[in-house]
């Protein structure tokens, strides 16, 4: 249904969308390049001149860079592999028959209407607490010294605060992936004699491998730039603060723009190696 | 009017030529089929005339003008799809309306119009559904009505048959026929199936490759086809093609002879051969015979009526050499 | 494959499921159950379930303190008003993906995308001094088109994958009707993609709804939405846990309920049209 015609208005409706998003990308890119090379402390003299590449040096040298390249990786990491894991074993669960399927489905994706700031509060104050919280009790409960979860604990807290927030959605696009595949293949399977297990490897799995693609695309889209959780729990202290905090923190509290938007340039690279990896594998797998 | 003329029309896709320069002529009040395998361009065709695709060179013109230009919507041609393409969230009622309301037709006329297509197509009853509840012949049928109330130069229809089921075909056949008949417009259809093209067309063409390779009435395509392809494509079953020898005695690379011009006995004939699988169809039956004579592949042979053979069985043939077909190393007949 | 399953089977599913579903919901449940508590059975140890006097007081209190209704307000625009900006935008460009596509369309499409990857932080400052140029910091045009941004590509890329469900041979036939490109749009393509647009509605609604690193860093007094206003619970006022839940229930009720209302189109939505 191609003729010249359609074609250039094709073009022409795209318009709109793609001069947005080439702006809405490359202005402020270009803002921060030309940042990053100078001394600019908006509270302290403000633009103080050019200063080549110290910023990137001073950003990669301080003690905080690696550190947050490893928390923002890990968080990234094990809320991926969590909601995965999981999203797989509940999507199965609410696949079989049983009473009152819809209510436990709305249940389950309740936590993703949330709001990240309104689960932060909830989870440090009400049940990581360690004087008050829920969990201290039942810590207490069973005879245990509670656990002082965001400081002790504090990577594998926020991991499990994010988790609760992403699973449902983990959840719900594994569960649409299982309801779609044909009962008849598991049927013939059975007959050529394979095992539950196998069933499970040979043909569920590679059903959902695309299901579990989306999955990861999106969720590490919105997991590398994870603010709330961490501005609202920690504040970036113990270990959890992830590269978008460390530069959020150069630029707003330490009030270094110069400093931070060479971090900012950093953290591009950083989410460009990620997007390069998932495109590959997306690119290939959206097809289907 | 709705006199049709391609002019050197040529389509490419990128650097695939999928129609080389082609000319057609397609006169007002004809029912013409392009028939042709999948993949022949007969579809592409169809849509270069609905102009739901641009030619890359030539002319089209509808009733002498240049209508190559054109968007489809100013080319007053009306199009049935494959897929019916109804509109599912309109009842059959609005779907029927939905040309006219894009052309402005006052309202009385447009509920006239579509009260006298719903009666001429049995759609009465059922115009305030929507055609998620139709049947595939319903559906069919509505598709058919939008065409008719837009009153268009030439009807476009694209394979619209293929999604119904063999008994609903032959009535819709004998319907589009019908209406044919009455309306008396240009009628383009787009079918794989021979059967379809013989028992509607006045016209037939047949595409290969983006080539037509032969245009003529249906009994002239059946008589005296044009080349080893034309030969083969129409008539069902297929005209048996032998060459080497057999051919060869006979002046020329390839031999064809229908099915029905062979004739079957247990005790003379021509060719020798073996009775392989045989088709019962109560009114005819087809067998299928090995002849060593004429090679590898079994000859397809109709007999009248009921014949008793049994798989195994020697027979002989015996073609009517009246109504053998020669074509020459070129694929032409001769 | 409606296969017969043993009643003792259904009833294990039927627990198990249950019993997970019950504990994913649990923290909400307990938020909204705390929200009814006086501060003193809110931390009483050991915690109280059902038997306490129930009190609307953390309500008024957290009115009082603060005015929810422009908070509420604000949210409802800049959600309501980022989604449907960016469906008038994405329309159009989804509707030339789907049906004239050609074969940069999907470099087009995974390029929006990852405009998304794009860190926030890496630009805070730079659209930080645009807005403080144009004035747009602390008003709600700001945000609404700041979250549009965000948010386009999501939109762009779920009605795509609801229109290339429809068969273009619809669009066609519009187009031998008669139809103009804009009738083709307003006639049949809109209609019939009501339910993915409805998908791709609320969806976005909810992801601008939440979103909390531009609404908190591009806000003050004025134009802050429930994401600040929660924010200005995280401490010290954090320890009065009634009165944290109340603002909580406060800030999420909005959601959860349009959320558990619209439950098929969310669903359908929540797979962002990816999966089928």
């Amino acid at each position: 249904m191609a003729t010249q015609h359609s074609r250039s208005a094709a073009r022409l409706m795209m318009a709109p969308a793609v001069v947005l998003l080439l702006g809405w990308m490359l202005i402020p890119l270009t803002m921060t390049l030309y940042f990053s090379f100078k001394k600019y402390l908006p509270m302290r003299g403000g633009d103080l001149g050019w200063v080549g590449f110290e910023n990137y040096s001073r950003f990669l040298s301080s003690s905080s860079f690696w550190p947050s390249i490893t928390a923002t990786l890990m968080i990234v990491g094990g809320v991926l592999i969590i909601t995965v894991v999981l999203g797989i074993l509940l999507a199965i669960l609410l696949n079989q028959p049983m009473w009152g399927q819809g209510v436990v489905r709305i249940l389950v994706i309740a936590p993703f209407f949330v709001m990240p700031t309104v689960s932060a509060l909830v989870w440090k104050n009400m049940f990581m607490d360690p004087n008050y919280g829920l969990l201290a009790y039942l810590w207490k409960f069973f005879g245990a010294q509670p656990v002082e979860w965001l400081s002790q604990a504090s990577l594998p807290s926020i991991i499990m605060i994010v988790s609760w927030q992403w699973l449902p959605f983990a959840t719900l696009i594994l569960l649409t992936a299982i309801q779609s595949l044909d009962g008849e293949q598991l049927e013939a399977s059975e007959m050529d004699g394979a095992s539950p297990l196998a069933r499970f490897g040979y043909i569920v799995l590679p059903h959902l491998a695309r299901a579990i693609t989306i999955v990861i695309l999106i969720q590490t889209i919105f997991l590398l730039s994870i603010f709330a959780e961490i501005f609202v729990t920690t504040g970036g202290a113990f270990g959890t603060k992830t590269l978008t905090y460390l530069i959020f923190q150069r630029v707003l509290e330490s009030q270094n723009v110069g400093l931070g938007s060479a971090g900012g340039v950093y953290a591009i690279i950083l989410a460009n190696i990620v997007a390069i990896f998932l495109m590959r594998i997306v690119g290939k797998n959206l097809d289907a | 009017m709705g006199r049709i003329t391609l002019d050197k029309v040529r389509k490419a896709f990128g650097d695939i030529e999928v129609i080389p320069p082609l000319d057609l002529t397609i006169e007002d009040g004809e029912f013409v089929v392009f028939v042709g395998p999948s993949g022949c361009g007969k579809s592409t065709l169809l849509r270069l005339i609905a102009g739901l695709e641009d030619v890359s060179g030539g002319q089209i013109r509808i009733d002498r003008e240049d209508a190559t230009e054109l968007p489809p919507a100013k080319r007053g041609l009306a199009m049935v799809f494959q897929s019916y393409a109804l509109y599912p969230h309109m009842s059959v009622r609005k779907n029927i309306a939905f040309p006219m309301k894009m052309a402005g037709v006052p309202h009385d006329e447009q509920e006239r119009r579509i009260a006298s297509a719903a009666k001429a197509l049995n759609l009465t009853d059922y115009l305030d559904r929507k055609p998620g509840q139709l049947s595939g012949g319903q559906r069919q049928r509505v598709a058919i009505g939008r065409a008719i109330v837009r009153e268009p130069a030439a009807f476009l229809f694209d394979e619209p048959l293929s999604n119904l089921d063999a008994a609903l075909r032959v009535g819709m056949r004998l319907e589009i026929s019908e209406l044919h008949k009455r309306l008396a417009t240009t009628m383009i259809y787009v079918t794989h199936d021979q059967v379809e093209a013989m028992t509607m067309a006045d016209k037939i063409v047949v595409l290969q490759a983006g080539r037509i390779e032969q245009v003529g009435t249906p009994l002239e395509l059946y008589n005296t086809p044009r080349n080893k392809f034309v030969a083969g494509f129409i008539g069902s079953p297929k005209m048996n093609l032998i060459e080497g020898d057999a051919a060869t005695q006979h002046g020329a690379t390839t031999i064809g002879i229908r099915p029905e011009h062979i004739g079957i006995s247990a005790e003379s004939g021509l060719w020798e051969g073996v009775v392989g699988v045989s088709e019962h169809l109560g009114s005819d039956t087809f067998f299928h015979v090995k002849v060593e004579a004429v090679g590898a592949e079994p000859l397809t042979v109709r007999a009248s009526g009921e014949v008793s053979l049994k798989y195994g069985d020697r027979v002989f043939l015996s073609p009517d050499m009246k109504n053998l077909h020669k074509f020459g190393a070129d694929g032409l007949r001769i | 494959m409606a296969r017969a399953v043993t009643r003792n089977r259904k009833i294990i599913n039927t627990a198990v499921a249950w019993g997970i579903g019950l504990l994913i919901f649990f923290p909400i449940f307990w938020t909204i159950l705390t929200s009814f508590k006086t501060e003193a059975t809110a931390i009483a140890d050991p915690p109280v379930l059902f038997n306490f006097h129930w009190t609307l007081e953390n309500y008024s209190v957290v009115m009082e303190r603060s005015n929810y209704g422009r908070f509420l307000t604000n949210s409802i625009i800049i959600a309501g008003g980022s989604t449907i900006l960016g469906i008038i935008i994405a329309v159009p460009a989804a509707w030339s993906m789907a049906f004239v596509p050609s074969p940069r369309t999907k470099d087009i499409l995974l390029w929006m995308l990852s405009t998304k990857m794009l860190p926030a932080v890496g630009v805070l400052y730079p659209i930080y001094l645009m807005f403080i140029r144009m004035g747009l910091l602390d008003t709600r045009l700001g945000l609404v088109i700041v979250l549009m941004l965000i948010n386009l590509p999501i939109i762009v890329w779920m009605l795509y994958t609801y229109f290339k469900e429809i068969p273009g041979e619809i669009l066609e036939a519009a187009r031998m009707d008669g139809a103009s490109l804009k009738e083709e749009l307003i006639y049949i393509l809109t209609p019939m993609a009501i339910p993915g647009i409805a998908s791709t509605l609320l969806l976005n609604v909810i992801l601008a709804w939440n979103e909390a690193f531009w609404t908190l860093n591009l806000t003050a007094a004025k134009a802050a939405p429930l994401t600040a206003f929660i924010a200005s619970y995280s401490s010290p006022e954090g320890l009065f846990y009634a009165k944290l839940s109340a603002a909580s229930t406060m800030a999420i009720a909005p959601i959860l309920i349009l959320g558990w209302f619209s439950q098929k189109q969310l669903v359908s939505g929540l797979t962002f049209g990816a999966v089928k």
